[in-house]
């Protein structure tokens, strides 16, 4: 790891402030994604502003079917939290299964969707929960916030703060995992409410997180696993490498698509 | 004999300190003065060196010295060696690349050590590292050892034409072709026996510590046999005389054979300790252990089985190209040779063998012994063919082995080695019944009817432990010998000392060497301690390695333990009044056999060093040496079965059960003896199902260099094992011991990769088996 300073923001204006005063800063919340590339010095920020000793990012608040997360509520916490659990199990499950222990009470759901890894779980539920992105700056839907391969609709000193949604009536996440990473080779995460079924996929798509469309249609007029089985993604869509070829991804989609349907 | 004796189910004594984080690593190690090493590694997987400028390096911060290669060559410091020659079948000797500890004109694996940055911290030495400028002239590169050996190929070495290392035979060709010829069915596969990365837990690390008034230097490192290493670090690099050499290795956090050899870093950071005046320390980080240490396997071999119309083998053929890396690592010569190709007789009568083996120098990570070192490759081959072979047959495939099975003992297989005894019917039969074979159909009935691909394959191995005997390994090119020496060192108050040249670095030697003790004295393991690892403490000694510390560096502490027992009859026989032939040990008390005449055995002890009445012309003390040098290597040889359950949608294999009947020989602690079995599947099953090696074919770039891409075995990958034992000792040894280090990676994958192929109904898979793979032949097939 390069020499670096750091800084505990006590608030988010704060965070902001400091963020602005770095040559080239970084915010950290969980630091498990960050702090590994910093040590194999593929990050180097002069700065690191560490967002997780601000209150106002933390916790879960859960009323009716409304819910929102703190964008500094840990994977553990999402997994443990029984209100969540009460509304929308499928996210308390799909969080209950990244990484290991050590990443989940570290891990931030902030940190997260501010990343977009490719093969992280929580956008793909994101994009299924038609979830809203609160920044300092404005609120994003999830369509609009995932942009690419570890992009988003972030600005440079944009803060995510909390995600909200509205829970739906069943939902489920079906996850492959990569066999030495864990993380996921495809995950899908479908809602189904009260518009419709929505389905979030990840860990397959060379864009990063999709909608699958063609199953959100078919699921919406025959919600079962059946529905899926003459439907498939197109392979030239989707990431190649080491682990799973394009076909092999595209058919554990339509599998794990087929095991969330089931599940619920 | 007693609760602590031999057989005793004895919990392991140095388990204390490393369940608590009390162990004490290299890494630990800590001399007033010392100061941080990085090294400069290459980027390209092979380049020729036009220049370094460390000019700014230099300047940085906390920076006491950069050093280079040229510099270590003008100082005299030797480059490393091969220690086994290998002559090809047409007489001349392998081709040894030359290895400098710092490369100085070319690089040839992505890694490969290029200068060393000694500074006040660790973090300081890394930055001025990469501030060191080396101006390469990258050339063409090549990872695959069968693309190494085909024409036009990147010349790696200039005195290995066409990269090849050595083209070696061992058989009768003629016999087998013609039994070929003339056999009513041939089997022929095409393997590939992937590469694998050691990972021992604990890091490669080394502190180099000249100390100027004495002129004599101290090494700390991460070594299975730190003798070995003095040696060679003294006789062939040209460091420092054995006398002024210390070589130390203190607790190694697991080694697998990747710390059997020495390495440039440990030369190199005792050569700087010199250079710079401070003592130098180096730890891998888990990247530089993915980089540099030693890899495993990595051949490619077709086999071929031949068979008479009754089904009985008369003939097998197994033709291997295997990967040696970009330098011949310190036994690496040996391992598709003489740890490989003379096994394939397995557990079968087989009247003709012939093995062909090419290696090939590559622009990969050395390749040398590891858990196993040529015989898991040996049995993957085997036992897949053999597996292969029933199921062409239409025949069941333990009774295809059972037809084949050696039933007499001493056996002399065609191939150099005699096996010393077995029962290698026994193992399988413990083993179909540990997992009802014969219930198998309505299990894959039951599994079928919920979607699941269910299948089994079994593996029964042989393999050879305790390599020897020293005069035979030599003739067969070897430049050590493999004995093992023990100091037995009774003090006077009654405890007990024992020095051995068997290292531990997981394997228990504290307490299954303190029961051999305890055994034959009647005294507690507790006040028995087992010394090792220090060439100040003990005197020469081979080290641990190919399950050898049971087979010969017990045997070793049993000739040592003889001797004391020896005298101390005398002693006591002298102070009781009574002949030595009449005293016996029991429990703690020397005794007049059949009388009440008695002494402690401390009083014993005691007398040996007060020496106020002993018998005449007898030295004091308490206290001898042994060597043993056995007369044959060992051969532990069991039958492993697996089962698995395969999700077709998915190729995920899950495995549902796993047994393993080993017959070891004697067990001197049937826990150890079962960790070690568990760990060794863990291994095995982790080649079969997880770890797959990958480089970049262009550039020679490591793709799995971290845990995101290496697919390391955790617990839940793994089933829980059910293991046994059949027992027919070695009578090659006085323990009667086998060994039983190896075992669990050398019979596994076979069976697996023969029950994941039943399942699937598709021969065509390699290790390892990722669901991808075998979703793939799923549908291919
Ligand atoms: C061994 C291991 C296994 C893992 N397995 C999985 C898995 O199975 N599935 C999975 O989804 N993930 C997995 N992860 C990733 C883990 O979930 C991380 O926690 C997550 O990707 C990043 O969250 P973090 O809080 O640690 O963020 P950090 O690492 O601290 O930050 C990541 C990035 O996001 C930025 N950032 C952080 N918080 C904010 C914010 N509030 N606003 C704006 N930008 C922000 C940072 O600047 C940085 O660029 C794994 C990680 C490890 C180490």
């Amino acid at each position: 790891m390069y020499e670096t300073h750091y800084h505990r923001a006590g608030s988010v204006d704060e965070a902001a402030k400091l963020m602005g005063e770095a040559e080239s800063g970084k915010y950290v919340a969980g630091g498990q994604t960050l702090i590994p590339t910093m040590k194999q010095r593929l990050a180097a920020p002069d700065s690191l502003i560490d967002l997780r000793h601000i209150a106002d990012m933390k916790g879960i608040s859960v009323s009716g079917k409304d819910v929102r997360i703190g964008a500094g509520t840990t994977h553990a916490e999402v997994a443990g939290s029984s209100d969540l659990a009460s509304v929308c199990p499928g996210i308390c499950s799909l969080a209950g299964h990244i990484g290991d222990p050590h990443v989940r009470h570290m891990g931030t759901i902030g940190g997260s969707i501010s990343n977009n890894d490719p093969a992280a779980d929580y956008p793909a539920a994101m994009l299924a929960l038609n979830a809203t992105i609160h920044t300092n700056k404005r609120e994003i839907a999830a369509e609009e916030f995932f942009v690419g391969m570890f992009e988003t609709a972030l600005e440079e000193d944009e803060i995510v703060t909390a995600v909200s949604f509205t829970a739906p009536d069943k939902c489920a996440y079906s996850k492959f995992p990569n066999p030495a990473s864990r993380y996921a080779m495809a995950g899908v995460f479908v809602a189904k409410g009260g518009d419709g079924v929505r389905v979030g996929v990840t860990g397959a798509g060379m864009d990063g997180a999709f909608r699958w469309s063609e199953a959100e249609a078919a699921l919406g007029s025959d919600f079962s696993a059946g529905a899926l089985d003459g439907l498939s993604v197109d392979a030239g869509d989707m990431l190649e490498d080491l682990h799973g070829s394009a076909e092999y991804r595209a058919n554990l989609v339509k599998v794990m698509a087929k095991r969330a349907v089931a599940a619920i | 004999m007693g609760m602590e004796g031999i057989g005793a189910r004895v919990a392991r004594k140095e388990d204390k300190r490393f369940i608590t984080g009390k162990g004490r690593y290299t890494d630990d190690m800590s001399v007033p003065g010392m100061k941080h090493a990085a090294f400069v590694r290459s980027p390209h997987a092979h380049a020729v060196i036009k220049g370094i400028d460390s000019s700014e390096a230099e300047k940085m911060p906390g920076v006491i010295g950069v050093l280079a290669g040229a510099e270590m060559t003008t100082d005299g410091i030797g480059s490393l060696i091969c220690g086994w020659m290998i002559h090809s079948k047409d007489g001349s000797p392998m081709n040894m690349g030359d290895w400098r500890p710092l490369a100085d004109k070319k690089v040839r694996y992505v890694g490969d050590a290029v200068a060393i940055v000694v500074a006040d911290t660790k973090a300081q030495a890394r930055d001025a590292a990469e501030a060191v400028k080396v101006d390469y002239d990258v050339l063409p590169a090549v990872t695959s050892a069968v693309d190494a050996l085909k024409p036009g190929a990147p010349q790696i070495h200039d005195n290995a034409p066409g990269n090849q290392i050595y083209d070696w035979e061992i058989g009768d060709l003629d016999a087998v072709d013609k039994a070929i010829a003339s056999a009513a069915h041939v089997t022929t596969l095409d393997l590939v026996n992937n590469r694998l990365v050691p990972n021992a837990m604990e890091p490669r690390a080394a502190l180099g510590v000249y100390d100027e008034a004495e002129d004599h230097y101290t090494c700390w490192t991460t070594s299975q046999n730190p003798h070995v290493a003095r040696l060679v670090m003294s006789a062939f690099y040209n460091v420092a005389p054995e006398n002024k050499l210390r070589v130390i290795a203190p607790d190694v956090g697991g080694g697998f054979g990747s710390k059997i050899y020495i390495y440039p870093e440990e030369i190199t950071c005792l050569w700087a300790s010199k250079k710079t005046g401070v003592p130098v320390k180096w730890v891998a980080d888990r990247t530089e252990s993915f980089l540099t240490d030693a890899h495993g396997r990595d051949h490619v071999t077709t086999i071929q089985m031949a068979f008479d119309a009754d089904n009985k083998i008369t003939a097998l053929k197994a033709d291997t190209i295997a990967n040696l890396g970009a330098y011949m690592s310190l036994f690496s010569s040996v391992v598709p040779t003489y740890l490989h190709a003379i096994l394939y007789s397995g557990q079968y009568v087989i009247p003709a063998i012939h093995c062909n083996m090419r290696t090939a120098y590559t622009n990969t990570v050395p390749v040398d012994a590891y858990r196993g070192a040529g015989r898991p490759e040996t049995t993957y081959a085997l036992e897949r063919v053999v597996e292969t072979a029933a199921r062409e047959l239409g025949v069941s495939p333990a009774e295809l082995r059972r037809k084949n099975f050696i039933r007499e003992w001493p056996y002399q297989t065609p191939v150099i080695l005699q096996y010393d005894s077995g029962d290698y019917e026994a193992s399988l039969d413990a083993a179909m019944k540990a997992i009802d074979y014969d219930g198998f159909p309505a299990r894959k009935a039951e599994a079928e009817a919920r979607g699941k691909k269910r299948g089994i394959g079994m593996s029964c191995y042989i393999e050879a432990c305790g390599i020897a005997p020293s005069q035979a390994i030599g003739s067969l090119g070897a430049g050590v010998g493999l004995w093992e020496s023990a100091e037995i060192r009774v003090n006077a108050v009654g405890t007990v000392e024992i020095l051995t040249g068997s290292h531990s670095h997981g394997q228990g030697h504290e307490t299954t060497f303190a029961q051999l003790v305890s055994d034959r004295f009647g005294v507690p393991i507790d006040s028995v301690s087992v010394v090792h690892g220090d060439t100040d403490k003990v005197q020469m000694g081979m080290g641990t390695y190919g399950s050898r510390s049971g087979p010969v560096g017990m045997s070793a502490v049993v000739k040592a333990l003889d001797k004391v027992e020896k005298k101390a009859k005398m002693i006591a026989a002298h102070l009781l009044e009574a002949d030595e032939s009449d005293i016996v040990i029991e429990n703690g008390q020397v005794k007049v056999a059949g009388t009440d005449k008695a002494l402690g055995w401390h009083e014993v002890a005691l007398n040996a060093y007060t020496a106020h009445n002993l018998p005449a012309e007898m030295e004091p003390g308490l206290k001898e040496t042994a060597f043993f040098d056995p007369a044959n290597f060992s051969f532990p040889a069991g039958c492993h079965i697996c089962e698995v359950e395969i999700d077709p949608d998915t190729g995920k294999t899950e495995i549902v059960k796993f047994v393993a009947s080993d017959d070891f020989g004697n067990i001197i602690n049937p826990m150890i003896v079962e960790g070690q079995v568990h760990g060794g599947l863990a291994q095995g099953i982790g080649q079969a199902l997880l770890e797959g090696t990958s480089y970049d074919a262009e550039t020679g770039q490591l793709l799995t260099a971290t845990y995101m891409d290496y697919t390391m075995p955790r617990a839940d990958d793994l089933p829980s094992y059910t293991v046994s034992n059949t027992v027919t000792p070695s009578p090659l040894n006085p323990l009667g011991i086998k060994g039983c280090g190896e075992a669990g990676a050398i019979g596994s994958p076979p069976a697996l990769m023969n029950a994941i192929t039943d399942a699937i109904g598709n021969n065509n898979l390699s290790m390892p088996a990722t669901p991808q793979k075998v979703w793939a032949a799923i549908n291919a097939a």
